[in-house]
C-alpha cells in the first residue's frame, strides 16, 4: 500500500512582508513594519497518511493545521523539507496532484450568489474536465444523499449556512478525488447537519476504493470518532500521532478530575501542587463559578487540590473524575486546552 | 473555460434589473452628447456632420459598456474572487490558468454584448442615425479584435490588481474618466492631437473606435481629419496588441501564482 500524504522536515515560514502598497497612511505604514516578524507556521513536521485511511489533524487556531493542508493542496510552498501527495512531489508535480485531490473547508462562501446550488456544483465540476452529463447525474446523486435536493434550483446566496456547507460539501465529492482534504468541514453547523457529513465521510472512506481523508478539526469528538489515526499538531510542531485509543492510553495512568467550584481569584497554585500534571480553568462570570480540568498523576493530589481551593475561600459546587479524552492528551502535552 | 463563463452568461442575465442600469442609463449620457452636437451645429447643410458625430457618440455609448465590463468585472475579478474565497479553489484546480482568465473575459463579452447591441439598435433609432456600412465583413473583424485585445488588456491587470489588493478600485476609479476622454468614447480622438491620440492607442478601444467610425460612416466623410489610421493599420495593430496582452497576461498570472505559493496571502481572502 502507497502512502497517499507524506512530508519530510517540512517547515512553512511565513516572512510578512507588506508590499504592493501604493495609498497607504504612513502611520499605518509603519504599524505594519513593526509587525513584520517572521512566523513559523510548520515547524520540521514528518507525516505519513496511508491510502484508505481517515487521518485527523488536531490543534488549536494558528496551530498550524491549514498551512499544512495548503502546502498538500499546492497552495503554498514549503520553506523547507518536503510533502508529497500521491506520490508526487508538491512542489514540482502540482497538475498531478491537482487532479487527484479536493478541498472543502468549513464556512466556505465560495460560488456565485446568483447561480443555483446545482449551477455552482456543476461549475466547479467543469474545472477538473468532468464531462457535463456525469457531473449532471453525480450531483443530483449527491444532492439526494446531502438531503439538498429540494434546494437544487434555489439561488446560492438565500441558502442557510448549513445548506451551503452540505453544498460544499458535495463540490468537494463529485470529482470523486483520491484524497479530500476536509479543514474544519463542521465549523458553526447544527448538530444533525455535522452528524450528517461526518457519516457520510466516514461511508465514504470505509466503502471507497482506497479513498482518503485528511480531516482537521479542533473538535475532539469528531476526531475521536472518525479518525484512524491522529496528529496533535501545536504552534506547528506534531506533538504526538497514533489511533486515538493508543493517544488516551498514553495518559491512562494519569487521572481527568472535572470541578466547578465558586470563582476562583487565581489558579497560580494548583500548578504547583505535586501529582498536578497540569489543567485548564474557565471562568463563569453569571453564575460566578470557575470550571477546572486537571490531569493528576497521582490520586492522593486530589486532596491538595480540594484544600488548595478551601483556602481562597471557594466551595466545590461539583466534582467528578472522567476516561481521558482527546483534549486530555493535548492539554497533557501542550498544558492548554483549545479554547 | 466553459464553466468560469457559464456565471457570466446565465447568472449576469438572471436579475431583469440589468435592462434598467445598463442599457437606458447609459442613454441619458449618450443623450447628453447628441444633444450638444445638435445644438452647436443647427446649420441644414452641415447634417452629414451631424450625423456622423451622434453616430460616433452611439458608438462610443456602445463600447463603454465593455470598458467598464473590462475595468469592473476583468480587471477587479481576481480580487473579488479571492474575497469570496473562489480564489484558492480556482488555484488547486487541475486546470489551465488563462482558460479560467478566458472564461471570465468570454462570459463578460457576451454579457456585455447584449448589452451593447441593446444600446446600439436603440441609440440608432432614437436618434436616426443613418450608417453607411462598405465594408461589413472588416467591421465584425475590427470589433471582435477590439474586443480580443480589451480583454486581453483586462486578463492582464486582473493579476496586476490582486497585488494591488483593496486598491484594485482605486485603480479601476483612476482609469475609468481618463481613458473615457484619451479613446475619444465621445468624440473622434484626433482632435485631442496627432500625438496624444497615438499615445492613446495602446488602448485598443481607442484604435477599435477610430475603425469602427470610419468604416460605419465611411472614409473621408465627417471628422476624416481626426482618423489617426486607415481601418486595416489599425486592425493590424490591435491584432499585435491582443497577441500582446494575452501573452502579458499569461505571465502575469504565473507570476502571481507563483508569488502567492511563495508569500501565501495573496489567494487568501481578508488578507
Amino acid at each position: 500500500m502507497t502512502n497517499a500524504a507524506e512530508t519530510r522536515d517540512l517547515t512553512r515560514i511565513f516572512t510578512r512582508k507588506r508590499r504592493h502598497r501604493l495609498f497607504k497612511q504612513k502611520q499605518v505604514r509603519e504599524n505594519e513594519e513593526e509587525d513584520t516578524g517572521p512566523v513559523t507556521a510548520l515547524d520540521r513536521v514528518n507525516l505519513t497518511i496511508k491510502e484508505g485511511e481517515l487521518f485527523g489533524l488536531l490543534g488549536p487556531n494558528g496551530a498550524g493545521k491549514t498551512t499544512l493542508i495548503k502546502v498538500l493542496c499546492t497552495l503554498l510552498l514549503p520553506t523547507s523539507g518536503s510533502a508529497y501527495v500521491g506520490g508526487y512531489d508538491v512542489s514540482k508535480d502540482v497538475f498531478a496532484i491537482r487532479k487527484k485531490i479536493s478541498m472543502v473547508s468549513g464556512g466556505e462562501t465560495s460560488g456565485y450568489g446568483l447561480l443555483t446550488t446545482r449551477e455552482n456544483i456543476w461549475m466547479f465540476s467543469q474545472f477538473y474536465g468532468m464531462p457535463s452529463k456525469l457531473s449532471k447525474a453525480r450531483i443530483d446523486d449527491l444532492m439526494h444523499t446531502f438531503g439538498l435536493w429540494e434546494k437544487r434550483n434555489t439561488k446560492v446566496r438565500t441558502l442557510s449556512t448549513g445548506e451551503r456547507q452540505k453544498m460544499n460539501m458535495i463540490r468537494g465529492f463529485v470529482t470523486d478525488p483520491e484524497i479530500l482534504f476536509l479543514d474544519e468541514p463542521t465549523l458553526g453547523l447544527d448538530v444533525n447537519a455535522s452528524r450528517m457529513i461526518r457519516q457520510y465521510v466516514l461511508d465514504w472512506v470505509r466503502k471507497g476504493n482506497h479513498k482518503t481523508v485528511l480531516l482537521t478539526t479542533h473538535y475532539m469528538a469528531e476526531a475521536d470518532m472518525m479518525c484512524d489515526r491522529v496528529a496533535i499538531i501545536d504552534q506547528g510542531r506534531i506533538l504526538a500521532l497514533d489511533t486515538p485509543a493508543n493517544l488516551k492510553k498514553m495518559i491512562r495512568k494519569e487521572s481527568t478530575v472535572q470541578l466547578e467550584v465558586d470563582s476562583l481569584k487565581s489558579t497560580i497554585s494548583l500548578g504547583n501542587i505535586k501529582g498536578v500534571r497540569n489543567f485548564t480553568s474557565k471562568d463563569d462570570v453569571e453564575r460566578g463559578t470557575t470550571s477546572l480540568s486537571i490531569i493528576v498523576d497521582d490520586e492522593g493530589a486530589i486532596a491538595d487540590i480540594m484544600s488548595s481551593i478551601s483556602a481562597q475561600g471557594s466551595r466545590i459546587r461539583s466534582m467528578r473524575k472522567t476516561e481521558p479524552t482527546l483534549e486530555d492528551v493535548f492539554i497533557s502535552m501542550v498544558g492548554k486546552g483549545f479554547e | 473555460m466553459l464553466g468560469r463563463a457559464y456565471p457570466r452568461v446565465v447568472g449576469g442575465n438572471r436579475e431583469p434589473s440589468w435592462i434598467f442600469f445598463e442599457t437606458i442609463l447609459p442613454l441619458l449620457s449618450i443623450a447628453a452628447y447628441v444633444f450638444i452636437y445638435k445644438a452647436f451645429l443647427t446649420d441644414p447643410s452641415r447634417a452629414a456632420t451631424v450625423n456622423a458625430l451622434v453616430g460616433y457618440v452611439v458608438i462610443g455609448g456602445t463600447m463603454t459598456a465593455f470598458w467598464l465590463n473590462v475595468l469592473w468585472s476583468m480587471a477587479s475579478q481576481l480580487y473579488w474572487e479571492k474575497e469570496v474565497g473562489n480564489l484558492q479553489l480556482y488555484m488547486m484546480a487541475p486546470m489551465s490558468r488563462m482558460a479560467l482568465l478566458g472564461g471570465m473575459a468570454v462570459g463578460g463579452m457576451f454579457m456585455t454584448s447584449t448589452r451593447a447591441i441593446v444600446t446600439l439598435v436603440v441609440g440608432v433609432y432614437v436618434f436616426g442615425i443613418v450608417l453607411s456600412v462598405a465594408n461589413p465583413l472588416l467591421i465584425l473583424a475590427v470589433f471582435f479584435v477590439t474586443l480580443i485585445a480589451l480583454y486581453g488588456m483586462g486578463m492582464m491587470f486582473a493579476s496586476l490588481y490582486l497585488l494591488y489588493g483593496r486598491e484594485a478600485w482605486n485603480l479601476s476609479a483612476l482609469m475609468e474618466e481618463p481613458i473615457f476622454l484619451l479613446s475619444g468614447f465621445y468624440f473622434p480622438v484626433g482632435a485631442l492631437g496627432r500625438m496624444v491620440a497615438l499615445g492613446a492607442s495602446i488602448i485598443p478601444a481607442t484604435l477599435g473606435l477610430d475603425a469602427l467610425r470610419q468604416l460605419m460612416f465611411s472614409i473621408g466623410g465627417a471628422g476624416a481629419q481626426f482618423y489617426i489610421f486607415s481601418p486595416e493599420v489599425e486592425l493590424g495593430i490591435l491584432l499585435i496588441s491582443a497577441v500582446v496582452f494575452l501573452f502579458l497576461a499569461k505571465g502575469s498570472l504565473a507570476y502571481l501564482e507563483n508569488l502567492a505559493k511563495k508569500e501565501g496571502r495573496l489567494t487568501t481572502r481578508h488578507q
